[in-house]
């Protein structure tokens, strides 16, 4: 039934919770893409088939559902018992019917399948208590993992569209924007522009159309927050949607996702065709006279369709190319009309700052950069999944607290921030609040949210080589500096990595950098330099040791490193053997083993495998000699 | 109308042009390579870059493309400063390594005193610098049969499909636009071929001569007045002279 009146609105609300408020027994069942794969849907299927067999009684009282990210992807598939709120991670289909028979029947907790504290392998019982979901603050993503995307009742009963509500019952459009203001809010796709500022600039705008889009293109390589919130929560981008457009003025909207993100564009598209029916999207919102009508819009996977003129190049169904903007979106944007376009979790968070106050949302953050950030945390960390915190985080509480320090223990080096127009943080800056400006004051940026965290076995020539390789086909092509400054740039980074530097090579880096920089037309070609300059900047003698030494400090250049397995503590456990994929390794069980220098393509994988310390070392070839000695020189 | 600073030399400009046409009008020469007045600027090239400022920014400046930048009153225009001149060096040595055999490039690397690129030098030379005016052209005629296909390194100028272009009309706008010539035809009275693909030619009826393709006589069937297509330029502009010789009263024009 349409809603159709503030009444109604409350009305439905209040129905949704009562039905909500019934479920004493709720199993919720992490359905995004990580735990998806993993193989969640198979339990879910399995629990609502349990259920199902079960008296009607219980069923009203007991509900499974199948929810969007829980963030926590590193041990997915996730399930999470209400009311007590016990997680219990990696499970299977054949655990449904214990949880059923023991915690669900008896209120028993089966041990085996809680998480266990790292540190001490004690086991966790509720997940507001494990540190990966301890330190979190959750705004965008507040409801994700809560509600099941598909029901727009169960997105009610969370207290979805309160917002919209209230800024299309009580509210003018200015005073809308003046809400959004006082909230600090600063776009998340990265460059941080204030969205109050750009949201007045389309409403001044003269245009007979309006249009508010929704930037879903998140297409760096570790980020995945947005694809999280579409998939978990698609109603807190409608409904920050329908607050933009009416603040702005607009009728139309796009949401603009990459077809890599199948889920999304379905969870999207069915929460859009709910929200029609029930009068909160469309014609004659909510009874108010307002209308604004969203679409979908596919992407290709294009990673530079993230630009936004490409982006609405795009959707106008032309080439995904950039044009220069020496004319503002707000002014000429889609169609050569006035546009506001934000990122996925600028809209998710515009609901809550309506409901809650823009004061409630700037009490959080640091001087400029308010409210919360969503980080896909990722890399050599413990704990890899989606987090939320407020502004001014320390990169040591994410990664040490929240992420639970480096795998195996290893020492850290650096964290990448901000996808490819990003850069590379060493050990001395974990102690940096994360903002907009400190990144970037710092050489790197906030950018999508990715973080990737390296330990000392990380090549950092070769991470800005890997982001180059990324760009390299990511670039659209349209611009000199940014085709053939990557083009060469890589060329340069290939003879880094395979001991064929030269001196001068760092000064002819640097000066490729600033071309691109200046040169390039848009953030994609000037940004694609950051992870360079930052590598450089921070980790100059990595660079100096490969050119000069032909040496890969790190031990991760194929070209440049060589493994030996040294006699004494080799207990000949016969791990390097099994992981050896060339077969280099020589050595019965128990004892002495040895690497065939002629067979060895330096993989590493032995090096990893190796439960003894100083066991399995790396060399730089050259000291070596051989066949395989240093290519090149 | 906008009073703005370009080179030292104060420039009154017409509302609602580019930066680039008001410093060639005021004689001031700005390099391109993608740049056409028969289409809409692109800004794919790079060397018309600039540097903007205003006293108040200062000292502070912004680089920007010359032929989508629109005028505004009260800019201070440098197009010739350090960082300016460094950067179209870069681009043109990135693009002399792409092109390294084609004149154009050559010649304006030569300008900015490079011989040889300093950059790894593409082992299948090129002609083609993807500047894009053929396929903007085509675009804007209304045929849009060729376009710029694949990304980043690998781009191209292509039909689809790299097949003969079903929507191409054989008019050669895309090979008369182009600035190296990497665009090859042939035509005769017969027949035409460009982009791999065979047209008939429809002949002028005063000369004989074969000169438009029948696919772009159709295509320009009910755009353009009646016949006009039918005669060639050449015979069109005899006519037009023998009018005007006629109307003058028939003594000849010295």
């Amino acid at each position: 039934m349409r809603i159709e009146s503030k009444q109604a609105f409350e009305e439905a609300v209040k129905a949704a919770t009562a039905v909500n408020d019934k479920r004493t027994r709720e199993i919720m069942v992490c359905c995004g893409t990580g735990c998806l794969a993993n193989g969640s849907q198979a339990v879910a299927d399995a629990f609502a088939q349990r259920i199902g067999d079960l008296g009607l009684d219980v069923k009203l009282s007991l509900h499974a559902k199948t929810t969007g990210c829980h963030g926590f992807c590193e041990r997915g598939p996730l399930v999470v018992l209400k009311p007590e709120g016990i997680l219990y991670t990696k499970v299977k289909p054949r655990d449904v019917d214990e949880i059923l028979e023991k915690t669900v029947g008896n209120g028993e907790i089966i041990p085996r399948l809680l998480y266990r504290n790292p540190e001490n392998r004690q086991p966790i019982e509720k997940y507001e208590e494990i540190p990966f979901y301890k330190h979190q603050v959750r705004v965008s993503m507040r409801n994700i993992g809560r509600i099941d995307p598909a029901s727009l009742d169960d997105a009610l009963a969370h207290g979805a569209y309160a917002g919209m509500a209230r800024a299309l019952f009580e509210l003018t459009p200015e005073q809308v924007i003046a809400e959004v203001r006082e909230s600090g809010l600063r776009g998340r796709g990265g460059a941080g522009f204030s969205t109050a500022r750009k949201w007045d600039a389309t409403r001044k705008a003269v245009g007979e159309r309006k249009f508010v889009l929704c930037n879903g293109d998140e297409g760096d390589p570790g980020a995945f927050k947005d694809r999280s919130i579409m998939e978990g929560d698609p109603h807190a981008v409608i409904e920050g949607m329908v607050i933009g457009a009416y603040a702005i003025g607009a009728r139309e909207g796009y949401v603009y996702v990459r077809d890599e993100y199948p889920l999304a564009v379905h969870h999207m598209n069915l929460a859009i065709e709910k929200a029609k029916e029930r009068g909160l999207l469309g014609k004659n919102i909510l009874g108010t006279g307002f209308d604004f009508d969203l679409k979908v819009s596919r992407g290709g996977g294009a990673f530079v369709c993230g630009e936004s003129s490409a982006l609405m190049r795009s959707i106008e169904g032309k080439i995904g190319e950039p044009r220069a903007k020496y004319i503002h979106a707000s002014d000429k944007g889609l169609f050569d009309l006035p546009t506001a376009l934000n990122n996925v979790e600028t809209w998710s968070v515009v609901g809550q700052i309506l409901n809650q106050g823009g004061a409630w949302f700037a009490s959080m953050g640091t001087k400029k950069s308010k409210g919360t950030k969503s980080f896909s945390l990722v890399g050599k960390v413990k704990n890899t999944g989606l987090i939320e915190l407020p502004m001014g985080t320390t990169l040591r509480h994410i990664i040490f607290d929240i992420g639970g320090g480096i795998l195996k223990n290893r020492p850290f080096k650096a964290v990448q921030t901000g996808g490819p127009s990003g850069g590379c943080l060493p050990a001395d800056k974990l102690d940096l609040p994360v903002d907009y400006e400190v990144l970037s004051e710092n050489g790197s940026m906030m950018g999508s949210g990715g973080m990737i965290v390296m330990d000392d076995r990380t090549c950092m020539v070769d991470v800005a080589r890997y982001f180059l390789n990324f760009l390299i086909d990511e670039s659209c092509g349209k611009c000199i500096p940014c085709r053939e400054g990557l083009k060469q740039m890589l060329h340069i980074f290939d003879d880094l990595v395979e001991g064929r530097g030269k001196p001068g090579d760092i000064e002819r880096i640097e000066r490729l950098c600033k071309g691109m920089q200046l040169g390039s037309l848009c953030e994609l070609g000037k940004s694609a330099p950051n992870p360079v300059l930052s590598t450089l900047q921070y980790f100059r003698d990595e660079y100096e040791a490969h050119i000069n030494d032909k040496v890969c400090p790190a031990g991760m250049c194929r070209e440049l490193t060589t493994y030996k397995i040294n006699h004494d503590p080799c207990t000949g456990c016969h791990m390097c053997t099994r992981v050896c994929p060339t077969d280099a390794i020589s050595g019965k069980p128990k004892e002495k083993h040895a690497i065939d220098q002629q067979l060895c393509i330096s993989c590493g994988s032995c090096f990893d495998a190796c439960p003894e310390e100083q066991c399995i070392v790396f060399l730089p070839k050259k000291d070596i000699g051989g066949a395989h000695a240093t290519a090149g020189n | 109308m906008p009073r703005l600073v370009i080179d030292g030399k104060t420039v009154v400009a017409k509302e609602g042009t580019f930066l680039l046409q008001a410093a060639r009008e005021a004689g001031i020469d700005i390099p391109t390579l993608c740049e056409h007045p028969a289409v809409e600027p692109y800004g794919g090239c790079r060397m018309c870059l600039v540097d903007v400022t205003r006293p108040e920014w200062d000292g502070w400046s912004k680089m920007v493309v010359s032929c989508l930048f629109p005028v505004e009153d009260g800019i201070i225009v440098s197009t010739k400063s350090e960082r300016v001149m460094n950067t179209r060096r870069v681009v043109i040595d990135l693009l002399l390594a792409r092109c390294p055999n084609t004149p154009l490039v050559q010649k304006m690397a030569a300008e900015y005193g490079i011989e040889k690129t300093s950059y790894v030098q593409n082992p299948e030379p090129t002609d083609c610098i993807l500047c894009g005016l053929c396929t903007r052209v085509c675009d804007e005629m209304g045929t849009s049969a060729i376009s710029s296909s694949s990304r980043g390194a690998g781009r191209e100028i292509a039909p689809p499909f790299n097949e003969p272009p079903p929507d191409c009309i054989g008019c050669l706008a895309c090979a008369e636009i182009c600035p190296t010539g990497f665009i090859k035809y042939e035509t005769s009275n017969s027949k035409r071929v460009i982009w791999n693909k065979e047209f008939e030619m429809l002949r002028c009826p005063t000369c004989g001569r074969g000169h438009i393709t029948k696919a772009q006589a159709a295509w320009h069937d009910g755009k353009v007045p009646g016949r006009y297509f039918e005669q060639c330029d050449a015979c069109k502009r005899k006519a037009q002279a023998a009018m005007a010789v006629t109307l003058m009263g028939g003594s000849q024009i010295r």
